[in-house]
């Protein structure tokens, strides 16, 4: 028989007061796995990872991590998961080292661990030569790679990260990025939150597209990219707007318009550009790309993702 | 594995209600850590010593110049003399009470500092219980130096320091406690000034200054109701005297108060911070 | 009045408005709680002093005490919040407004405070019998003058520091011991001569012993210019403490 997954949630709901901010989802991940939530702000991928680190009880529906209940046996299931929070809460009266070694007591490691456990982490993450400052100066990217450092010192099976490179400049992502790729090579399972489509695509075995509180579309980035979308996407920029979009009706399988330029899914974008100057129209810029998780996300819920 | 290991070994030393001491330890060793984040820390911890000193050398000695002798069960004593141990409680209560509401309510609302620990396998009773701990260190660190004084000034007797310091002890934990479940219930700084000028009526009116039998009726009532006076009475009891059965009622008044304010403390820190 | 030192009177007290009822507490509130523990709880034992009752005797230091308090608390954690952490001065600075015009406005807007604030005094212990003299009317402007004269000195002191722990220090080592033993609660003459001498150089004595003159109707233990000059060379040697550090902090 198969091991049971490590996170498994049936018709998870989570509500504030009367809000509800997760609307009866279903997800399961299993072991080695690295799994996506991917949704606008306020979908409720926070609240879902606040559920499953087992700070936030449920409001209804089953939830469980590791084969156990995240109410009753919170204690243990967080000793085995290493937490990346949305907002860095660091300790700021705290070292760098210190911050690591501090966090370690409170996973019951000995003092002698606890140190080895930093500088090993220190090193993973690249801030040795920080180890003596103060958290404060930090850039905001190696806040967040202390962070993940933070949330690796206890060995955790399952690393859930909360937006682990929002704010970050290229460089710093894809740092953070090799960093991950690294861990789940150790066999260790991720879960994550994005904005970001090309993060998702990177990282994600499997994802969730969430939109309201409810998952709108599951699957590998590329299935999804398959059965949402079609494999190119032609960009039409016209100089009097996108009213023209109604003259490019029948172009490849599907038009969107939006406010500053209109998307032609097709097959063949360069069939479809040949189209759109048969009809006689005449955009100021043309762009055929593949196509991306974005389009799905803006054909599942009508949005773009970063507004 | 190693991981899963210690913290197994950290949970079979468990305290009554799955409490680990490992973990509560794991909480005091924080302010430890911080102590070494640099000189202000360490400037406000010290310098908190001094204020009810020099409370003591102003109106306890200045003041009691003027006064001459109080009556303390049925006895003439030096002005000064019934002034130390007020000023002794004094500074258990503010000692405690500066490391459990201001320190807690800035880690609890602004610093984040317990979010970030509630996702270990810490719980929030012991977080209560590591900061109480580490609020009774901060508060016999003041009532210590502040017995040496009193015994230095010849305003008690060995004897009667040694026997005031475990009732101290108590002050502080009891007060801890109780402004560790108030900070729970602050909103902002501007609640503070309310919180301070709460302190400073118990700090004037409980027997600190005059015997509360000097008090209209009414008001020596409500002021029997107060911590402070019960801490006051218990410390002036075993540091000056008269020692009696008294005494029993007050430390019961401080135990429920400590008992009570852990209690809520802890129920609402899991509250606000596990939604 | 240069129009740029009332605009920075108003931002204060448009933000003083919302805190109006929070400090209401320390201003009015605490003096006469002060009152009645040590004037009359303890006072009942000191019998009379100087020929007047205990409690007329520290009514006049209870006065200047609460304005000296007031000055440093506006003036340390404000002050630095300020340059720290609201940045209002910088913002400040961005306008036609000059250094002169944020430091006298602050001081100006502590004196609108203090004015009324001693009134209510005035008038919440005449009804303890705590007056013995139609003098006592001056004493808002007595206030007022130990106001300006310990706020400039610590505005110096709050523009140059970085760190809010040193106002631990300040509030232990300056302001509690200038309360208690600058001649609020008891003669300085008790005082051994070096603490006596220090009480003497602290704007807190001056200010008490002009505002203890005019509520019991008695001269002052110094000539009254005397008493005058040392809150005059205060608030010179202040002013020009604290606007040098003003400028120094904002020229980075
Ligand atoms: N503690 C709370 N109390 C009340 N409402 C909350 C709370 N936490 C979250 N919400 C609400 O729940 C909804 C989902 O929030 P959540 O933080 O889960 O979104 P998110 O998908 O993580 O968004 P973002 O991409 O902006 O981080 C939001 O409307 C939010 O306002
Ligand atoms: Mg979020």
């Amino acid at each position: 028989m198969a091991e049971e997954p490590l996170i498994v949630a049936r018709g998870l709901v989570k509500r504030f007061g009367e809000f509800t901010a997760v609307d009866g989802i279903d997800v399961s991940v299993e072991r080695g796995e690295a799994f996506g939530f991917l949704g606008p702000n306020g979908a409720g991928k926070s609240s879902t990872m606040r559920m499953i680190s087992c700070v936030s009880p449920p409001t209804a529906g089953e939830l469980r991590i590791l084969g156990m209940d995240p109410v009753r046996d919170g204690v243990a299931i967080r000793g085995r998961l290493g937490v990346c929070p949305q907002l860095g809460n660091l300790d700021t009266d705290l070292s760098v080292f210190e911050n690591l070694t501090t966090y370690a007591r409170y996973f019951g490691l000995s003092r002698a661990e606890a140190r080895r456990r930093a500088t090993e982490l220190l090193e993973f993450v690249q801030l040795a030569d920080r180890a003596k400052g103060k958290v404060e100066p930090l850039s905001g990217g190696m806040k967040q790679r202390l962070t993940i450092a933070r949330a690796l010192v206890n060995d955790p099976e399952i690393v859930l990260l909360d937006e682990p490179t929002t704010g970050l400049d290229p460089q710093a992502r894809h740092l953070l990025w090799e960093r991950l790729y690294q861990l789940k090579r150790q066999g260790v399972t991720l879960v994550l939150t994005t904005h970001y489509m090309d993060e998702a695509e990177q990282l994600c075995d499997r994802l969730v597209v969430m939109d309201g509180g409810r998952i709108v579309a599951e699957g590998s980035p590329r299935e999804l990219i398959d059965r949402y979308s079609t494999p190119e996407v032609v960009e039409l920029r016209f100089a009097g707007g996108a009213e023209v979009a109604v003259k490019l009706d029948g172009v490849g399988e599907r038009v969107d318009a939006l406010p500053d330029r209109v998307l032609v899914y097709a097959r063949d974008g360069d069939a479809a550009v040949a189209e759109v100057h048969r009809r006689g129209l005449s955009p100021s810029s043309v762009l055929v790309r593949r196509s991306t998780l974005e389009d799905v996300f803006l054909h599942l819920t009508g949005r773009t993702l970063v507004d | 594995m190693m991981t899963v290991m210690a913290a197994g070994r950290a949970l079979r030393r468990n305290l009554p209600g799955g409490v680990s001491a490992g973990r509560v330890g794991a909480v005091l060793n924080r302010n430890v850590g911080a102590l070494r984040s640099g000189p202000a820390y360490w400037l406000v911890l010290l310098s908190g010593f001094f204020e009810p000193l020099l409370y003591l050398l102003s109106i306890g000695v200045g003041v009691g110049a003027l006064v001459g002798t109080v009556p303390v069960g049925g006895r003439p004593v030096d002005y000064a003399v019934f002034v130390a141990p007020a000023m002794l409680a004094v500074s258990a209560m503010s000692g405690a009470l500066a490391e459990t509401t201001f320190n807690v309510f800035f880690k609890f609302k602004y610093a984040k500092t317990y979010d970030a620990v509630l996702a270990t396998p810490v719980r929030p009773v012991e977080i209560a219980l590591g900061e109480l701990m580490w609020a009774l260190v901060r508060c016999l660190f003041y009532t210590v130096l502040f017995l040496v004084v009193m015994v230095v000034l010849g305003l008690t007797s060995v004897g009667g320091a040694l026997a005031a310091f475990p009732a101290t002890a108590l002050v502080g934990v009891a007060f801890g406690a109780t402004g560790m479940a108030i900070s729970t219930f602050l909103r902002g700084w501007q609640d503070f000034d309310l919180l301070t000028t709460g302190q400073f009526t118990l700090f004037l009116f409980s027997g600190t200054f005059s015997p509360v039998q000097d008090y209209p009726v009414v008001f020596e009532v409500i002021v029997t109701l107060t911590p402070l006076y019960h801490a006051v009475e218990l410390v002036r009891g075993l540091a000056v005297g008269p020692v009696g059965w008294t005494l029993l009622v007050h430390a019961a008044y401080l135990v429920v108060m400590a008992v009570a304010g852990l209690w809520v403390a802890a129920r609402r820190i899991g509250k606000l911070l596990l939604v | 009045m240069a129009h740029s030192t009332v605009a920075v009177l108003e931002r204060h007290l448009t933000l003083y408005r919302r805190l109006f009822w929070a400090s209401a507490m320390s201003s009015f509130l605490l003096p006469v709680l002060f009152l009645v523990s040590i004037g009359l709880g303890v006072g009942g034992y000191v019998g009379d002093l100087g020929g007047v009752s205990y409690l007329q005797w520290i009514v006049p230091g209870v006065m200047a005490a609460t304005a000296f308090q007031m000055a440093v608390g506006e003036t340390t954690y404000p002050v630095l919040g300020d340059f720290k952490w609201t940045r209002g001065y910088h913002a400040m600075r961005a306008t036609p407004v000059r250094i002169g015009d944020m430091v006298a406005g602050q001081v100006l807007f502590m004196v609108v405070r203090v004015l009324p604030q001693t009134a209510v005094f005035l008038a919440i212990v005449v009804l303890f019998g705590g007056l013995r003299s139609w003098w006592s009317v001056v004493t808002p402007l007595v206030c007022a003058a130990v106001v300006v004269a310990s706020a400039l000195p610590v505005m110096g002191v709050s523009a140059r520091i970085d760190n809010d722990g040193y106002f631990a220090l300040l509030f232990r080592f300056v302001m509690i011991p200038m309360t208690l033993f600058a001649g609020v609660f008891f003669p300085v003459a008790q005082l051994p001569l070096v603490a006596q001498w220090l009480a003497w150089v602290s704007p807190l004595w001056h200010g008490v012993e002009l505002c203890r003159a005019a509520t019991l109707g008695v001269a002052p233990p110094w000539p009254i210019w005397a008493h005058a000059l040392c809150l005059v060379a205060w608030t010179v040697a202040g002013g020009w403490f604290a606007m040098r550090g003003f400028a120094r902090r904002l020229a980075v």
